[in-house]
């Protein structure tokens, strides 16, 4: 079964970077034909495509148009999928109503696969209010759940994966989509009143605005439960937030809703919380954009090999004039140390340098994979050092990190 | 009459309620409770709801409780023999009440003082106040009403004529919400309690006054709209017309109704039943009941007040939302769209996509920009869209829609409502996809092509709606399989920030990271350029973005279920062909793809 799940995946991968929909979308279902069932083939073979982009990406395997165009097939793979849970939904809720089960109150059973539907649902609610029973949720009556992203983040397949999973489970699922502001998360959240949140985040830059979503959503009554790699591999960021829960994927995800309401955590739990100091995040968020300025000076200066990263680009299919190139690797620079900085600000606000290490190793194997000097990373975090003097914290998370990559092997080779 | 000395009060009643006979006893005990409008030709209520029941019931008459036991006489009359119950049941309740206090000591310590009860009021506003749910405010104002004054509590809701919305609460069966249509004069004290204010009168009902339909849990589950011919219905009556000893709730005491006063208004009232207590609150209790009832009554109001506003909102914004972007004609579509504020959903950028316009067989994608933000933006695109639509059979000629449009708006008289547009109509051309391209005052679309191009169409014209006379240029363009026309706005070349703070994004940065992009899907361009441009302006503030992407698919599906494959397949020139030609062109033909540097899986795939 095990080696059936790989072939598929594999199966996959080829059809999705290929950019061939219809391929991809018949691999799927295939599978769910075979027999593989709909949360196997979700997690295990449509999951395991996805964060294979992100490690050949890392590793220079592919191109961002070839990740980009991947993410765009396994959308639309999952979009299919969703398509048969919703058929398969809709199928039981007309035995339902062919009068089986006899309830208080029949609550709908309608599918909510995007955003535009959740909100075309909450008016229909609202409207429908004063009509609805004691039960709730979807096929199974399970409940309802909202599902979202952090306010600026745009990685949203997982949160898709664990929306699916959840309606596969018999959840009603609100899915709002990528970079949800918190007004909007908010509004929502009054208006559909779920039985819990889900709040997704890939990137630690995002813990502050995820601080802000949290709170939000309890303070509107609702538990949290928080998930993706931002919060940490044991979730400790999520715990330090205030979230009710943390699941590691997506299948502990759904089994911890499973389990009953979430615990909550007590409005008290917060007040135990070690103070978050935030004089060092306020002053590195304020002059963040003079920090970049000030480095990229720096390495200008002292380091004029920097101008040419003698990077191997595995995009080289359109020869640019030499200048255009430099604006380009100038501006590519850049944008690391603006990273950095945000992943800076990031471990100052949870106090946790680790966050910075670990951004760090992933950025110097993705400098190896493409030929980047590895001194430019350490000219970065020296840099930025020599313009934090007086800020303790912020000096003590870029020694860890400037240690991190003396460290011989940063991380196992992606796929390997 | 051989029972007129009897010392039990004694009556004969008839179907109606109307008393034909009564010995002296009951004589005197009805005289003594006639109370204005109830003739002591007239039986108590709940003696005449028993009217078609079996067995005793019970029932106050004077405030004093009586157990009525009937013997049916002809003629559809049942002569009642009264046996006054009040020592036992006053015993009974005391009895009870001691009880109750013993757990509820056991539970909250003591009895509350002045201070327990500050705390309670407390927790209730921090329970109460956070939410605009409707649901969960009349939730919570039934499980804090247990919690604090007793036993079952419900919340009576009036919707819209004899409609409530009622929602109980019973510590072990949770919480339970069903809409009814119901007079709510039934219930004695209801009606009262939900017109008048001042709040804080309590009315102590009868239990045995209650109606059938404000009891939780009927033996019948009777549903108002839902009938359920099963085995649990055992009686096919209306649940007001059952006898009071079927639905009397086992070890109610007392009953108190209150009014939730609202913002001005009664919003609905609360009832509460209580085991073993007696009809009176305590000074502690009184002073919480009015606080809490302000508090439950001003945050359903709220809420109510919210739920409003959202549908309003809700049904007014369905018309200024951006619509879903179907495969047409076989060309694939993308769009997105990000408004300037982080609370709105409408702004000024707008795109609309027409399946027909004109009298061939084109149809139209427009992306447009009205000057300003916010809601009145969006409502002039409101107007913009409807307009276009009913310009839509012009729509051969993109001049002519956009001087009529001009002149729609410049008649309106205001020139600080103009609009940018981007008019694109497209045909599909066997696996070539054709456009026209017009621009009014926008930024000029782009075009990726396969082979890693990025080109700029020379679509250049005025804006609309500030001055008399328009000029625009209309550009042929063909798309080859796999090739886009990205429409945008100028939300995403106008993003400001950058590593350095304060650097527009740009049309040349734009274009660059094109570059990369040969060969992706629309919704993967789109939201790549979306992304570069949210990101760009790092949480910034920035303008309303929109984004079209319009792309001829690369491949068609082999045998597609999924698609449109049914008809049309060999399409001649000019018709929409909505199905493709499954000619199963393998993807390795278009060079889109870039050729990995090192041997990766991806190169061992293709």
């Amino acid at each position: 079964m095990r080696h059936d799940i790989e072939e598929r995946a594999e199966a996959l991968w080829a059809a999705a970077t290929a950019g061939d929909e219809y391929a991809a979308t018949g691999v799927a279902m295939a599978a769910l034909d075979a027999g593989v069932p709909m949360e196997t083939l979700l997690l295990d073979i449509v999951a395991a495509v996805q964060s294979r982009v992100g490690q050949e990406w890392a590793a220079n395997r592919i191109t961002v148009a070839q990740e980009h165009t991947t993410t765009a097939v396994n959308e639309r793979v999952l979009t299919a999928l969703a398509d048969r849970t919703t058929e398969r939904i809709a199928g039981q809720s007309a035995d339902r109503t062919a009068g089986h089960t006899p309830g208080r109150g029949v609550e709908r059973a309608g599918a909510r696969a995007n955003g535009r539907d959740a909100e075309r649902g909450a008016e229909r609610d609202a409207e429908r209010g004063a009509e609805r029973g004691a039960e709730r949720g979807g096929a199974a009556g399970l409940g309802r759940v909202a599902v979202a992203c952090i306010d600026g983040e745009w990685h949203a397949f997982p949160a898709r994966l664990l929306t699916e999973v959840l309606r596969a489970r018999g959840w009603d699922v609100d899915y709002l989509g990528s970079q949800v502001s918190t007004p909007q998360l908010v509004a929502h959240l009054h208006r559909t009143n779920p039985d819990a949140v889900a709040l997704s985040s890939s990137l630690a830059v995002r813990l502050p605005a995820a601080h802000t979503a949290i709170t939000a959503s309890r303070a509107a009554g609702m538990p949290v439960l928080a998930g993706g790699p931002a919060f940490g591999v044991d979730g400790r960021y999520a715990r330090l937030l205030g979230a009710d829960a943390w699941a590691p994927d997506a299948r502990a995800a759904a089994d911890l809703l499973a389990a009953g309401p979430l615990p909550r955590r007590s409005a008290h739990a917060q007040d135990d919380l070690p103070s978050l100091d935030g004089r060092e995040y306020r002053h590195v968020t304020r002059s963040a954009a003079d920090l970049v300025r000030a480095v990229l000076d720096d390495l200008t200066q002292r380091l004029p090999e920097t101008a040419s990263r003698n990077e191997r680009q595995t995009e080289q299919r359109a020869p640019q004039p030499a200048e255009q190139r430099d604006g380009r690797w100038f501006e590519q620079t850049a944008e690391e140390v603006a990273h950095t900085v945000d992943f800076l600000r990031a471990a100052l606000y949870v106090e946790d340098p680790e966050i910075l290490s670990s951004f760090v190793r992933w950025m110097a194997d993705t400098h190896e994979a493409r030929g980047v000097p590895p001194h430019l990373l350490r000219s970065i975090l020296g840099s930025l050092a020599a313009r934090l003097a007086g800020f303790p914290h912020a000096l003590d998370a870029l020694s860890r990190a400037e240690a991190a990559l003396r460290l011989p092997h940063h991380t196992e080779p992606p796929g390997a | 009459m051989m029972w007129e000395d009897s010392p039990y009060p004694m009556l004969t009643i008839d179907a109606t309620g109307v008393v034909a006979q009564a010995n002296e006893a009951a004589r005197l005990l009805l005289a003594g409770t006639a109370d204005g409008d109830r003739s002591p030709r007239t039986a108590p209520g709940w003696l005449t709801r028993a009217h078609d029941g079996h067995g005793a019931v019970e029932g106050e008459i004077g405030g004093r409780t009586f157990q009525a036991h009937p013997v049916h006489s002809g003629g559809g009359r049942i002569v009642w023999w009264l046996v006054d119950v009040t020592e036992q049941r006053v015993e009974a309740a005391a009895r009870q009440a001691e009880h109750e206090r013993a757990v509820s000591a056991t539970e909250t310590g003591t009895r509350r003082g002045e201070r327990e009860w500050a705390a309670c009021m407390v927790e209730a506003a921090n329970e109460l106040l956070p939410s605009l749910n409707l649901d969960r405010c009349l939730d919570s104002v039934a499980r804090l009403a247990v919690r604090y004054l007793a036993d079952v509590a419900l919340v009576v809701l009036p919707v819209s004529g004899r409609k409530q919305l009622l929602t109980w609460y019973e510590p072990d069966r949770g919480v339970l919400r069903e809409s009814v249509s119901v007079d709510p004069r039934t219930m004695p004290g209801l009606a009262e309690a939900l017109q008048s204010l001042p709040p804080a009168s309590v009315h102590w009902i009868d239990p045995a006054e209650l109606p059938a339909w404000l009891l939780p849990h009927r033996p019948d589950e009777h549903q108002p709209d839902e009938h359920q011919p099963d085995e649990h219905q055992p009686d096919e009556r209306r649940p007001d017309e059952r006898r009071p000893d079927e639905h009397r709730p086992d070890g109610v005491t007392s009953v108190a109704v209150t009014t939730l006063p609202g913002h001005g208004l009664p919003v609905g009232a609360l009832v509460l039943l209580r085991h073993g207590r007696p009809a009176a609150f305590e000074a502690g209790e009184q002073v919480f009941l009015r606080l809490f009832t302000a508090l439950a009554g001003s945050a359903i109001s709220a809420a109510r007040l919210y739920t409003e506003q959202v549908t309003i909102t809700e049904v007014l914004m369905a018309e200024l939302l951006p619509p879903p972007t179907p495969r047409l004609q076989g060309v694939e579509l993308a769009a997105l769209y990000r408004p300037a504020g982080p609370a709105e959903r409408v702004g000024g950028d707008f795109y609309d996509v027409h399946a027909v316009a004109g009298t061939g067989g084109e149809s139209l994608v427009v992306l447009g920009d009205v000057a300003g933000k916010g809601l009145e933006a969006a409502v002039l695109t409101g107007r913009i869209r409807n307009t276009l639509r009913a310009l839509l059979p012009l729509a051969d000629d993109h001049r002519c829609v956009l001087e009529r449009l001009n002149s729609v708006l410049v008649n309106d008289g205001d020139p600080t409502r103009y609009v940018t547009l981007v008019l694109v109509s497209f045909e599909r051309h066997g696996r070539r996809v054709s456009l026209r391209v017009t621009s009014a005052g926008h930024p000029p679309p782009l075009i990726i092509r396969n082979d890693g191009r990025v080109e700029t169409v020379p679509a250049e014209g005025t804006l609309i709606g500030a001055i008399e006379e328009v000029s625009s240029v209309t550009t042929p363009v063909v798309l080859e399989p796999g090739e886009t026309c990205l429409l945008y706005s100028d939300g995403i070349i106008e993003a400001r920030g950058g590593p350095l703070g304060q650097e527009f994004f740009g049309e040349e940065r734009l274009c660059e990271q094109l570059l990369m992009c040969a060969g992706m899907p629309p919704e993967a361009l789109a939201e790549r350029v979306q992304m570069l441009a949210s990101q760009w302006v790092r949480g910034g503030e920035h303008d309303d973005m929109a984004v079209v992407a319009i792309t001829a698919p690369r491949d068609s599906p082999p045998n597609g279920p999924a698609q449109d494959t049914s008809a049309q397949g060999a399409s001649s020139q000019g018709t929409p062909a909505h199905g493709v030609p499954a000619q199963g062109v393998p993807a390795q033909g278009t060079p889109t793809q870039g050729t990995p540097a090192q041997g990766t899986p991806t190169g061992g795939t293709r």
